[in-house]
């Protein structure tokens, strides 16, 4: 299964491979509201130097730096592992940190905030809804058995590889909020957890290590629930990380309408070898 | 309020609507025996209201569409605004509305088939 996932990776990368472009500057379109101070939506086009590798992260810093400082953005690790800088790029929800201006077509590059996001200043969302849909799914692993507090008694869940395979690419969800943007049915349903929050509820179904399968599956059999998915696939096409949320949410259907049945075995615990 | 789960309900959604595919299908090709323009002639129309088997056909297309049909009405209006007194409306007005679909085409079959039962 990691072949395929490795494999199909890299046929979406190929597919969306683009033709570099070399340009020696390039106009940034920034979307710039502040709502709280009274001011409306506008776009300041602002003209920055790029160099082969330039990011539209690089790009939107250089023109905080040396253009308008007031320009609002979030950002952290500018290498696409802490999800802070997803932002509308020329309409697609992407990471700025992500992009290459020289695979975006044309001279001028559109920058707005995510959508289906509370809007805060110019570039930046207000995440908290998104987070409480994941928080809901309570994302992580649940098994009375395991008792933390004993050190004696800390053990370890046995896993094989196979075990892991099933859950292993929706692991690596960076939170980014993407998938969220691209929706179509958070759009319209606010009460609707998102593919992200869906994904992860299936990550931790189908753990071993995790006993509490039923749990989760009452959290997502809701009328706003896992079943308003569209199956749009848009949340899978904008993920950065090669995460399917679309595959997951399908998977965990097929367990609530019983055409799969979830026969992990819940894993073992094993005891800490007692030292002499 | 829900007396079933969503999964249940949508269970219900997919095979009814598997199950309508099947007996429209059915319904068209008895269409196909004789000339298109034929079956409808008032004399067929009511022979067929006359025949059992067929008359359980058209009740079963009647039950399983409305269900079907009005569930996936359900679904989207449920989408357009979110609160509980929403949700709770447009489900207890979809199932009055499919219960007064139901109830009209069956007395229909019936005064048709002329209370042959």
């Amino acid at each position: 299964m990691t072949e395929q996932i490795i494999e199909k990776i890299e046929k979406i990368e190929k597919k969306h491979k683009k033709k570099e472009t070399i340009r020696s500057s390039v106009v940034l379109k920034v979307y710039r509201a502040n709502r709280r101070a009274g001011e409306s939506v506008h776009y300041d086009s602002i003209e920055v130097p790029v160099q082969r590798w330039t990011t539209v992260l690089d790009a939107l810093l250089y023109a905080k730096a040396y253009k308008d400082k007031s320009i609002g953005i979030r950002y952290s690790c500018r290498m696409a592992s802490c999800g802070s800088c997803g932002m509308k790029i020329n309409g697609i929800p992407r990471l700025a940190c992500y992009t290459k201006v020289s695979e975006l077509e044309g001279s001028t590059i559109t920058v707005e905030p995510l959508a289906n996001f509370p809007h805060i200043r110019d570039l930046v969302t207000d995440f908290s809804q998104f987070f409480s849909h994941h928080r809901d799914m309570r994302p992580y692993i649940q098994n009375d058995e395991a008792d933390i507090k004993d050190r004696a008694k800390l053990s370890e869940f046995m896993q094989s590889p196979e075990d892991l395979d099933k859950f292993l690419q929706f692991s690596y969800c960076i939170k980014c909020g993407l998938c969220y943007s691209a929706c179509p049915t958070v759009a319209t349903d606010t009460k609707f957890p998102g593919p992200q929050a869906l994904s992860q509820a299936y990550r931790y179904f189908i753990d071993n290590r995790d006993a509490a399968g039923k749990e989760r599956e009452n959290i997502v059999d809701d009328r706003h629930g896992i079943w308003r998915c569209h199956f749009a696939g848009s949340c899978s096409s904008v993920c950065p990380k090669g995460v399917d949320p679309a595959l997951g949410i399908q998977l965990l259907r097929g367990h609530l309408l019983g055409f799969s049945k979830n026969e992990k075995k819940v894993a073992d615990l094993r005891e800490r070898p007692k030292r002499d | 309020m829900a007396m079933l789960r969503e999964s249940q309900i949508m269970k219900i959604h997919y095979i009814t609507g598997i199950a309508a595919l099947f007996v429209v299908a059915v319904h068209i090709l008895m269409r196909l025996i004789i000339p298109f323009s034929l079956s409808l002639e008032y004399e067929n129309v009511i022979a067929n209201y006359h025949n059992i088997p067929y008359v359980l056909l058209l009740e079963s297309i009647l039950v399983l569409i409305a269900i079907h049909g009005f569930n996936g009405l359900r679904i989207i209006l449920l989408e357009l605004r979110q609160s509980k007194a929403w949700e709770d409306g447009v489900t207890i007005l979809t199932i009055v509305a499919m219960m007064a679909v139901v109830a009209y085409g069956t007395l229909t079959i019936i005064l048709a088939n002329g209370s042959r039962f």
